[in-house]
């Protein structure tokens, strides 16, 4: 059997119990999609990348990207929770025997929430190694002082990995050196060190700001060795940009399908307003994209998880499947005309949150340098 | 007791009709199948059963080509413990899947066969019915509740102005409608378990039946495009165009 076909046709089910007017009502007040995130950790879903020795069910990236689409395709917004899918990686390449026991199985079953992952700081964002946030040893524990922003899912996140620096940045040879990756417990640290506050964006994404404010952790806490932890967060980076390829290949499938619907349906002049070419050829347009993109994806994740270099298919995947979600979700818009602004046909709230996507996890302009740099062998742009 | 589910792979009931050229059928070239949903229905029916303690084994059982195959392991994610297929390519009538599905009671000796009232691509609704006849079980169609006592069944059944209640003797034939119960989705872990549990396969030849078609399909045709509907002004009016013009009263 097909388990990758199984699997989507399993979350498409689920997600049928989760219809539009779930998200629609979320976005307007801002609310946290629990109890379709409990559905979804309860049938183990977000739990598919974790091994099966850890509660998991050890599949790859392809049947984890699937899932995410299948959500995006339905109308729901994967970014509630993508992140416990591949937030733990680092802890499972790089943790020791004892933290993976004590974490992954309470984070495959949901008793521990960890999608929440502090990179990203007010003066250093894909500059990652110029973050300020410094863990201080002392008397063998580690007081850290600092602070992030966009940090996503931190007020619905039993934990946080964390990347701060352990030795300052001018006493190291190469800037990449010590900087460390610890596991916070946010339930212990809120107000003990840790405040949270919430930024209201464009879409309902629930991302936060952080202070550390002499936060003490335990040794326990530091992630493989110390000094290291650039390194180990480079890796879950290329499976977290193949995820939110197929993210945003889902979300194109939704505008695609609306699109092609309301064309066949809605009559103008005698006629469905998708007899003409100026509606029926951008929608036709994007469907070729969007294949494109999504082969790129799939390429991409087949790459991962055969273990195969996959740095340049997966940043090429989320550049063009982030480009032709919001090229089709402009063509979806375009072709419900008025009734496409109108928040109860859903389109509007979908391309709010398809757009982040040629911003974050990493911006188009930054991938471009990549590829120009790295695959062509151009100079380096920046 | 052990529960045999009958299951059917059909056309994607969600994907538009495509009627070939040529008119011999309907093109499932490239199409999206998916189990018959009111199979689903029973497969969730007869798993609910299991986990009541009632049921023992549920073995899925489905006839059809090479790929109906993946129409079980759904069945198998679901909840039922093992698949029996049996691979042909002859486009089976009704009566050669019951005689099948004969040879496989006989074999396994369930004590119960949960299965679909009816398959959306032919709408036959005859094969529960012929299986009952030529085992020589009770039958009960188009349950919407059943409840297991005693060596009977007690069903509520869906007919033309009501709810009718029968008590039924087992071993018994059962068909399910839409209101028995809501399929569940398969969890991850039971996905992959699926992948592990057991499916025999036996031919029709193995089985001693003779499949070959007793019909013959002569032309397959898209119903003809509805025509507008009219708004009439009066009761009089209405009255008068459905006798003189549709003539039905």
């Amino acid at each position: 059997m097909d388990v990758i076909e199984e699997v989507r046709k399993s979350v498409s089910r689920l997600c049928a119990e989760f219809p539009n007017e779930y998200w629609r009502e979320l976005d307007a007040g801002r609310g946290y999609p629990r109890e379709f995130v409990r559905a979804l950790t309860d049938a183990g879903f977000l739990a598919t990348l974790i091994p099966e020795a850890y509660g998991g069910s050890g599949l790859g990236l392809m049947a984890a990207g699937v899932i995410l689409e299948e959500i995006a395709r339905s109308g729901g917004h994967p970014g509630a929770c993508h992140a416990q899918m591949y937030t733990m990686g680092t802890l499972l390449r790089h943790g020791s025997e004892a933290q993976k026991q004590a974490y992954l199985p309470q984070i495959a079953d949901g008793r521990l929430r960890l999608q929440a992952f502090g990179v990203t700081e007010p003066a250093a964002g894909t500059d990652t190694t110029s973050i300020a946030t410094f863990a201080e040893k002392r008397d063998g524990r580690y007081v850290i002082n600092g602070q992030k922003v966009w940090i996503s899912r931190a007020e619905h996140s039993d934990l946080l990995l964390l990347l701060a620096r352990t030795t300052p940045r001018n006493e190291v040879a190469r800037k990449t050196e010590g900087l460390s990756v610890f596991l916070v417990d946010i339930r212990e640290a809120l107000g003990n060190g840790l405040t949270i506050r919430p930024i209201e964006t464009m879409m309902n994404h629930h991302t936060t700001e952080m202070f550390f404010d002499d936060l003490e952790v335990s040794e326990d806490a530091l992630v493989g060795e110390e000094g290291k932890g650039f390194r180990y967060i480079l890796d879950g980076m290329n499976a977290e940009r193949i995820l939110i390829a197929f993210e945003c290949i889902g979300d194109a499938k939704f505008f695609i399908e609306r699109a092609t619907n309301y064309a066949n349906d809605r009559q103008v002049f005698g006629g469905p307003i998708g007899q003409n070419q100026g509606i029926q050829f951008p929608i036709a347009r994007a469907y070729a994209d969007m294949r494109a993109a999504e082969l790129m994806t799939h390429e991409a994740a087949r790459r991962f998880d055969t273990g195969e270099h996959c740095g340049a298919e997966a940043n090429m995947a989320k550049l063009l499947a982030s480009e032709v979600s919001w090229r089709a979700g402009d063509t979806c818009l375009q072709t419900h005309g008025g009734y496409g602004f109108a928040k109860a046909f859903d389109i509007e709230r979908k391309l709010r949150e398809t757009r982040l996507y040629q911003v974050a996890p990493v911006s188009t302009n930054l991938i471009l340098a990549y590829l120009g740099e790295h695959v062509l062998g151009l100079p380096r742009s920046f | 007791m052990k529960v045999l589910v009958p299951v059917k792979r059909v056309l994607d009931p969600y994907v538009k009709v495509r009627v070939k050229q040529d008119k011999s059928g309907v093109d499932l070239s490239n199409a999206k199948m998916a189990m018959n949903p009111f199979c689903e229905i029973a497969v969730e029916q007869a798993v609910r059963l299991k986990e009541q303690g009632v049921a023992s084994e549920v073995v899925v059982v489905s006839a059809g080509p090479q790929q109906s195959q993946e129409t079980l392991r759904t069945g198998l994610a679901m909840g039922a413990d093992r698949g029996v297929l049996i691979p042909t390519d002859v486009a089976l009538e009704p009566l050669a899947i019951a005689k099948l599905l004969k040879a496989v009671v006989d074999k396994e000796d369930p004590g119960l066969v949960l299965m679909g009232k009816q398959a959306v691509d032919g709408d036959n609704n005859q094969t529960g019915q012929m299986l009952a006849a030529l085992l020589g079980w009770a039958q009960g169609t188009f349950i919407s509740k059943v409840e297991l006592q005693d060596g009977a069944a007690q069903v509520t059944r869906e007919i033309d102005g009501g709810l009718e209640t029968l008590q039924v003797k087992l071993p018994a034939v059962l068909t399910v409608d839409l209101r028995l119960c809501e399929p569940r989705y398969a969890s991850l872990p039971n996905i992959m378990k699926a992948k592990k549990k057991p499916i025999d396969t036996h031919s029709p030849e193995d089985l001693g039946v003779d499949v070959t078609p007793r019909l013959q399909v002569s032309r397959v045709e898209e119903p003809p495009a509805r025509q507008a509907g009219i708004k009439v002004e009066s009761v009089q009016e209405l009255v008068k165009k459905l006798h003189e013009e549709a003539k039905v009263i």
